[in-house]
């Protein structure tokens, strides 16, 4: 019997109603519990299902509303507890998922290994073996052509280039310990150590935090256009999706028969929300009410607020502007072409941070400056579309989470004052983990450093 | 005509590092065994460097002691100086190192093979094995001498076909002009057993009269007693110093002049060589920015003016030789007394053999030391050990002994060997070892004693000692988890003179201990031991306790590496016959054969996947079997 608890996203994926995201192993029942806000998983029969909801415990927010089916052994697939976590379709939510239970304690699923594990415990029959095999190979050529093509050139040439640097510690290490007469080198110290760790585990970090864009190049940035009737919103989307290539999907199956319209703007992918609603009745607040747009306002990535520069700045366009301060807005000043009765320095006052743009959308003026306001608060002005590498499979950012782990407990024992060689257990561990993302795991690489960095002999 | 000259349970072909020890294990376990030599008065010589040791190899000594072998014994006897390198670093990479008295350390060890019971020596060149149907049956010396036996392991070293080179002179020999032995290695080929071939070298000897120490440093001993075996009791405190002195613009200007000459450059080495071993031209070569390199002078001994010029290994004509060494700070006058060569030999391809170091397709034939492809004594000498415990339990059907990766840099090197191979002379280093925190130079005993003695291989009286020392040990541990230690003055005094913290509240004196810059000797000043407790049981006290974190991390990597290895693969499996492996896994595994799933998951080109297909396929057949009966 396996004695860790292993998920995965079961459900194929791409698009579908639901996707489910399965744990099994001893922790699978106690890991969704701590999860799950609901009934307790601990204390409900088995083979049973319950609504409630995934908090992500770092955050305290609601991830996702699931249906979660809890089977215990024997009687399982696996012979092992079993938890399905049914989410809704698409990557987002139920990646969202995983990525929480495997910050929770469990590991990602090797290819096939719920089928293996299935037949290991005796729940295959002998005569599926064969199948069993053929299943883990393919799955596993399957897995590593998906893994490649997902990962970006530059990301592997970035985790190359992490490596070597540390490689290059590490060989300094050994030549200290295998060599301590050798004198060509300076003794490796803590504060060189200290130095060392340190930039890699920031590029570490800076890689990570390009998984949250690169989810956003993948799904869309989630874009709602708002403000009062009759400012220029349709001419706006319009503006938008003629400048850009607009993709134009159907999405049924959810509550509403939605449009949803992806425009690409200046390398930033924009998820137009509700743009039904707009087209329909020009007003989002006005067609839904104000708590329902309240809550599209709450999971947009990023809103675009419409005023009109020839109507008076009021009551209604204040509160709404109080309402989104905290969020990703652009604000736009449309109809420059009419008579000025907008007060613009007080916009600008209430607007505080936020950029604001003036266009004549009728006119197609300051369109340019628009997306160049787009793409500014993506890629957060610091950043060009064309340097940015991405990670965004799951098992990537796993393994990159658990490299800053293993080279976080190295800086913690080094600030302890641990000896480097046994620092180095955690430095060397950081590099394995590192090169399993590139799929590069041989060991005598060290060696081979060590030679060819140095010049060591008798 | 051969005639019948004995029968014996392990015989064992030459006597160096590997031989010696073969034959001492395989006798300590009760086979009647036969050593056989070139020349008895060169037994366990030392061809190349003076010293014995060092960073992993040092610990391999004091692994083959915690066996019962005898290295760290003779060393202990015979150094000239000793030292605990890597004190200012952590635990698991200190590591000693001596000095060797070349002659002081034959005459010790010729005295130990003669007083060891069930051993016998002598004189002789093993012309061939006696080999029937694939089963060993004894050897045949050139005098035509047939000894018989079930195991035979052969240790013979750098001779196998060995050539010397000196420039654009060569002659088949051995090491220090012995005769190479051609017919064995032929034979072996003949028997199907693929062989490569090595290449290694040493530098000059010279005069050390004609030396002019006043332009070198000083590297003197340490004044410290230490041993290598936990059973020595006296020590040589009476060191004599090594040397240094540099190599210059001068010195290297005329080995690129003739590098032409250079046996290594001329194409007329064909050998690998080792890359941790460089020929000073190579260094030259390989590293032309360095403006100098170490040169260290080793005495060979306390009755010798022969001194071995570290740092100076080479195959140039003698000539050359001469000429660069004399730009090199006080050797300007040195006299050569022999010169430097390179070495060319055969050597086994070491995935042939099982972990046992059995040749997997000649039963009952071992082989063991630089013949596999290793180089260095201490390499030597623990591959002869487990030779000699694996011989003589085949042929007394006793249990065999196969250390694994955990258990110490024995294991790490055999496994390495018989699992990956290597592509150049292998050398033990600490970075091998994944598990290098346990593999301690200070913990050998506590790892290996116990397994000496179910072996054999360690007599009860030192059992009885060593079983005293574990209890001390858990004993002081158990107490300092229960010593509560009060915020008083006198506490407060010692952590400041520790260069620590005060104390806030009461703390566990084991908690104290853990504190980066507390030792055992503060402890033990505010809560000493009610008995007086040896400087070894307080080192592993602290040691144990201050590491407790790093050392359970990884006793849970060795207990999922232990899951794997206990994932036998029976040996008649069939890899063809399993769908899914991947070609090169599939051709590499029908190589190797390893005999766990640990084992083939470590084997190169095998990834995940193949150890996943691999796994099931086994269970496959084990609930074949289980459904079956």
């Amino acid at each position: 019997m396996e004695t860790d608890t292993i998920t995965a996203i079961s459900t194929p994926m791409g698009e579908g109603a639901i996707a489910i995201v399965r744990l099994s192993g001893p922790e699978a029942v106690s890991i969704s519990a701590r999860l799950f806000q609901g009934k307790d998983l601990n204390e409900v029969q088995s083979h049973t299902m319950h609504y409630g909801k995934i908090i992500d415990p770092e955050t305290g927010e609601m991830a996702e509303e699931v249906m979660v089916s809890v089977m215990r052994a024997p009687k399982t697939f696996t012979r092992e507890d079993i938890v399905e976590i049914n989410c809704h379709g698409g990557l987002v939510s139920v990646n969202r998922v995983l990525e929480i239970i495997l910050a929770s304690g469990a590991r990602l699923a090797e290819p096939g290994e719920f089928t293996k594990r299935a037949f290991l415990n005796g729940r295959i029959d002998l005569s599926q073996a064969e199948a069993v095999m053929d299943l883990i190979r393919a799955k596993t050529d399957r897995a590593m052509n998906v893994a490649l093509k997902q990962m970006d050139g530059r990301l592997s040439r970035l985790i190359q280039n992490l490596r070597q640097q540390l490689l290059e510690t590490l060989a300094h290490v050994e030549v200290n310990i295998d060599y301590p007469e050798y004198d060509d080198v300076e003794e490796m110290s803590h504060e060189m150590m200290n130095e060392k760790t340190k930039a890699v585990l920031e590029e570490i970090n800076r890689i990570l935090d390009t998984a949250r864009q690169g989810k956003i190049l993948r799904e869309g940035l989630g874009t709602a256009i708002i403000g009062r009737p009759n400012v220029g919103k349709s001419s706006l989307m319009n503006a938008l999706v003629h400048e850009n290539k607009a993709i134009v999907t159907e999405v049924p199956g959810t509550t509403r028969d939605v449009i949803e319209e992806y425009v690409n703007v200046r390398g930033v992918p924009l998820r137009l929300i509700d743009t039904a609603g707009i087209r329909e009745t020009e007003d989002i607040v006005e067609r839904i009410g104000v708590e329902r747009s309240r809550q599209v306002l709450k999971e947009a990535d990023l809103i675009l607020y419409v005023l009109n520069y020839g109507d008076e700045f009021n009551e209604d366009d204040e509160q709404l502007l109080e309402a989104i301060q905290d969020m990703n807005v652009i604000v736009i000043i449309n109809k420059t072409d009419l008579d000025q009765k907008l007060d613009i320095e007080r916009l600008k006052k209430l607007a505080g941070e936020h950029p604001v743009v003036t266009t004549a959308l009728i006119k197609e003026e300051g369109i340019d400056q628009l997306e160049e306001a787009i793409a500014g608060t993506f890629f957060e002005g610091d950043l060009d579309a064309g340097d940015m590498t991405y990670v965004s499979n799951v098992r990537h950012v796993q393994l990159l989470k658990q490299a800053k782990q293993a080279l976080e407990d190295a800086r913690n024992g080094m600030e302890m004052g641990v000896p480097l060689d046994v620092v180095q257990i955690d430095v060397t561990r950081t590099w394995e983990i590192l090169g399993e993302i590139i799929g590069d795991t041989v060991h005598d690489s060290l060696i081979d450093q060590l030679f060819s960095q140095f010049c060591l002999g008798k | 005509m051969t005639y019948d000259a004995g029968h014996y349970d392990v015989i064992v072909v030459g006597a160096g590092h590997a031989g010696v020890e073969a034959g001492l294990a395989a006798a300590r376990r009760g086979a009647k065994t036969l050593m056989l030599s070139l020349n008895l008065d060169l037994v366990a010589f030392m061809p190349c460097n003076p010293s014995i040791g060092g960073p992993a190899k040092g610990i391999v000594v004091r692994e083959v002691d915690a066996l019962g072998g005898a290295m760290g014994k003779v060393i202990d006897k015979t150094h000239i100086q000793m030292r605990l390198l890597n004190t200012r670093k952590g635990p698991a990479v200190r590591a000693l190192r001596a000095q060797a008295d070349k002659p002081l350390y034959i005459k010790e060890m010729k005295r130990v093979l003669e007083s060891q019971e069930n051993l016998t020596m002598k004189q002789a060149m093993v012309e061939k094995v006696l080999v029937e149907d694939d089963q060993v049956k004894g050897v045949v010396t050139e005098t035509k001498a047939a000894y018989y036996a079930p195991t035979v392991i052969i240790t013979t070293g750098t001779f196998m076909r060995g050539r010397v080179i000196i420039g654009d002179l060569s002659y088949e020999s051995g090491p220090n002009n012995q005769r190479s032995t051609v017919t064995l290695s032929e034979q072996l080929e003949e028997l199907g057993i693929e062989m490569v071939r090595f290449k290694t070298g040493t530098p000059m000897r010279v005069n050390s009269r004609t030396i002019d120490y006043s332009k070198t440093e000083i590297q003197p001993g340490e004044e410290e007693p230490r041993s290598f075996s936990y059973e020595t009791t006296e020590f040589i405190t009476d060191q004599i110093p090594c040397w240094l002195t540099y190599t210059n613009e001068e010195t290297h200007r005329i080995i690129n002049e003739n590098l032409g000459l250079s046996a290594m450059y001329s194409g007329a080495i064909k050998g690998t060589g080792p890359r941790y071993c460089p020929s000073i031209e190579d260094k030259i070569v390989r590293f032309n920015d360095k403006p100098r390199h170490q040169v260290f002078l080793e005495p060979e001994g306390r009755d010798t003016e022969e001194v071995y010029v570290q740092g100076m290994s080479t195959s140039m004509p003698e000539s050359v030789q001469y000429e660069m060494m004399r730009t090199v700070p006080g050797l300007e006058n040195a006299e050569i007394m022999r010169s430097g060569y390179a070495i060319e030999y055969d050597s086994v391809v070491p995935t042939q053999l099982w972990p046992t170091l059995e040749l997997k397709k000649i039963s009952g034939l071992f082989t063991a030391g630089q013949l596999n492809g290793t180089s260095g004594y201490e390499e030597a000498a623990g591959q002869g050990l487990m030779a000699g415990i694996n011989a003589a339990a085949k042929a007394l059907d006793l249990d065999p002994l196969v250390l694994d990766r955990s258990q110490g840099y024995i294991g790490v090197m055999i496994d390495d060997l018989v699992t990956k191979g290597t592509n150049e002379p292998y050398r033990l280093l600490t970075s091998r070892a994944e598990f290098r925190l346990m593999l301690r130079h200070d913990n050998a005993d506590l790892r290996l004693t116990e397994i000496g003695y179910q072996h054999g291989l360690i007599p009860e009286d030192r059992y009885e000692r060593f079983q005293e020392k574990k209890r001390l040990i858990e004993e002081e541990k158990k107490r300092l988890d229960k010593v509560i230690l009060k915020e008083t003055e006198e506490v407060q005094a010692v952590i400041e003179e520790a260069g620590g913290s005060a104390l806030k509240d009461a703390i566990r004196a084991i908690d104290l201990l853990k504190r980066p810059e507390m030792k055992y000797e503060h402890i033990e000043r505010v809560t000493p031991s009610d008995v007086s407790l040896p400087a070894d049981v307080k080192e592993q006290v602290e040691i144990q306790i201050k590491y407790a974190g790093y050392i359970k991390k990884a006793v849970e990597q060795i207990d999922r590496m232990k899951k794997m290895e206990t994932k036998k693969i029976p040996e008649n499996i069939d890899y063809d016959a399993i769908n899914g492996l991947a070609t090169e896994a599939r051709d590499r595994l029908k190589k190797v054969r390893p005999l766990s799933v640990g084992q083939a998951s470590r084997v190169s080109g095998v990834n995940p996947a193949d150890v996943s297909i691999l796994l099931v396929y086994i269970e496959q057949g084990n609930i074949a079997r289980v459904s079956g009966e």
